[in-house]
């Protein structure tokens, strides 16, 4: 029954085709060209379809970076600085949207004010501290200057507050602190909401470069979309391996995403329009 | 009596314990936003004043100098000609066809799911990784994109390679990177349009396309207001595409945008003092587009 309620529009689908193929051709070209023989990359004209499918230059992305070494960086910094966020966010947010306590207004406009600074205006004086506090170089260094907690905390804060008082009041009445109220009444009951707070605020760390890149020098510290740049030289890039190793930085990102896409598009409605 | 005492001291008490209680889980948050917002915002300020630089240890009070020295340099008028160059093109598309896209996708029609994740995927990939495929896209010599135009009969062109195109590239490919972000926005935004108001305008005989321009576009005038803001912001801050496929700026620096510019200046080049001026000259732009943003935004559509 509801096939039918489907109907044909022939030119919006020829023209969503034509766009979603633009978008997607830059991955088919990825997924292609990471099995290409350097003749298939140089030859004129460039071949799109590799000749053969080999593994090569998988392993030869091995040999020229630590490729490990930088995902594991990567996945590291970012798990735990989204978990310190989040918690330090919703422990916040359970304060501001429950609570009462003094200067709560005066602190609530501070928070929004420091969404307005773009990083830049902090990463000046920032690195100058981190180098003072000897954190360059350091796991401590790339996690705790980008614990952004502002934004994530004015989103928790819209959805605790629509969790009802009476939840609360009654909780309180059988004797519960507030500390027993935040872990076993609001946590459980906004999900979704610290959900999509939590792949926001992952999604922006995976993806974070100006802070990584001027917080490490040594190799080993680099993280995945610093340690990427490696494989670009002045003399002549082999493109072939930089795409084996982008296929490697990517596509366990585009799996999740598929397979989480309703998480994600949750996450950006709600963080998009909340600010 | 002795009851209304009693209350009253519980109430008392009550808001004792609940300030208590925030006391405790405000403290992280308000060390996060002291250490990183604050103390670094003090100290910027305090840097734009002095000669500031990462090769000299003696540092001293030098005034407005910093701000002087920028305000009359070619180079960050540059940067910030190409950054409004860059809002300009990036905004019409990134609205106009994010809009154009959304409103194909509202439809009721098949591979939806699939149409939206193909529009969607290249926001979620690191920045650093899709532009570097990009940058194999802009090879003049073996990339696709020429052999295409080749194909097509158009001469090559040189892509991130010539001052006149450099920019443009950059451009294309954020476009492709952010498009979807805002096709999204959008598409929630049409789907909380309740159908009762369409089916009412179809009813007194509006025909699908007033039915957009009369009835859908005046109720998305919030969504459009914050993608425009945003996108006007977010253009000030682009920086990580710009540094992986134009290291230096591209030709004659025609891809030297306003973050590249501080940037430059505090690391590159040492000149922290001059980054730090340059940076609080930046804020300010961004200040005022986010205060007529927020001017704009309080104009509410009520459903009601």
């Amino acid at each position: 029954m509801r096939k039918h309620r489907h109907v044909r529009y022939p030119w919006t689908m020829l023209f969503l085709f034509c766009t979603s193929a633009l978008m997607i051709f830059p991955f088919v070209w990825m997924l292609l060209s990471a099995f290409k023989t350097p003749a298939d990359v140089y030859n004129y004209p460039p071949k799109w379809i590799p000749s053969s499918f080999q593994f090569t230059n998988f392993a030869e992305v091995f040999k020229k970076i630590p490729f490990i070494r930088f995902y594991i960086n990567s996945i590291f910094v970012s798990v735990v600085q989204t978990v310190l966020q989040i918690a330090i966010s919703a422990m916040g947010a359970f304060a501001f949207a429950k609570l009462d306590f003094p200067l709560k207004n005066k602190l609530y406009a501070f928070m929004q004010s420091s969404l307005f600074v773009p990083e830049i205006v902090t990463i000046i004086p920032m690195f100058l501290l981190a180098a003072v506090a000897g954190l360059i170089d350091t796991y401590t260094g790339l996690i705790v200057a980008e614990l952004n907690c502002a934004f994530t905390t004015l989103l928790l804060i819209s959805f605790f507050q629509s969790i009802p008082n009476e939840l609360i009041d009654a909780a309180k009445v059988d004797g519960c602190g507030y500390f027993r109220v935040f872990l076993e009444i609001i946590l459980p009951n906004s999900k979704t909401a610290i959900g999509a707070a939590s792949l926001f605020a992952f999604l922006t760390h995976w993806r974070s470069y100006m802070w990584p890149l001027i917080i490490t020098n040594n190799v080993k510290m680099r993280t995945l979309p610093i340690g990427l740049k490696y494989l670009v030289t002045e003399t002549g890039t082999e493109y072939q391996v930089l795409m084996a190793a982008s296929v490697m930085a990517i596509v366990p990102v585009l799996i999740v995403y598929i397979l989480m896409e309703k998480e994600f598009v949750q996450s950006i409605t709600l963080t998009g329009m909340k600010t | 009596m002795a009851t209304v005492k009693g209350k009253e001291t519980k109430a008392y008490s009550l808001k004792k314990e609940q300030s208590r209680a925030a006391a405790v889980m405000v403290t992280p948050l308000c060390i996060t936003l002291v250490v990183l917002f604050l103390l670094p915002i003090v100290l910027v300020v305090f840097m734009s004043f002095t000669n500031w630089s990462m090769s000299s240890p003696t540092r001293s009070y030098v005034g407005l100098r910093n701000f002087k020295f920028v305000l009359s340099d070619p180079r960050f008028w540059k940067a910030f000609k190409n950054t409004l160059y860059y809002t300009g093109i990036k905004l019409v598309f990134d609205t106009g066809l994010a809009l154009f896209i959304a409103v194909l996708l509202d439809k009721k029609i098949h591979f939806r799911r699939f149409f939206r994740i193909a529009h969607f995927a290249p926001v979620v990939v690191p920045i650093t990784a899709s532009s570097l495929i990009w940058l194999w896209f802009y090879d003049p010599g073996i990339g696709p994109f020429n052999q295409i135009l080749q194909w097509l009969g158009l001469p090559p062109l040189q892509w991130l390679y010539s001052e006149k195109t450099a920019l443009l590239s950059v451009i294309l490919f954020s476009i492709w990177k952010g498009v979807g972000y805002n096709i999204i926005l959008f598409l929630a935004g049409l789907q909380s349009i309740p159908e009762s108001y369409l089916e009412a305008a179809r009813i007194d005989g509006a025909s699908e396309r007033q039915v957009f321009f009369k009835v859908k576009l005046p109720l998305l005038s919030p969504v459009t207001s914050f993608i425009i803001m945003m996108g006007i912001i977010n253009c000030f801050k682009v920086f990580t595409e710009v540094d992986v496929m134009t290291p230096n700026h591209g030709p004659l620096e025609s891809t030297l945008l306003m973050v590249s510019y501080i940037y430059g200046q505090s690391f590159t080049r040492g000149k922290m003092g001059r980054g730090a001026a340059s940076s609080l000259i930046l804020f300010l732009i961004i200040f005022v587009f986010t205060m007529l943003q927020r001017r704009l935004g309080q104009k509410e559509v009520s459903f009601d």
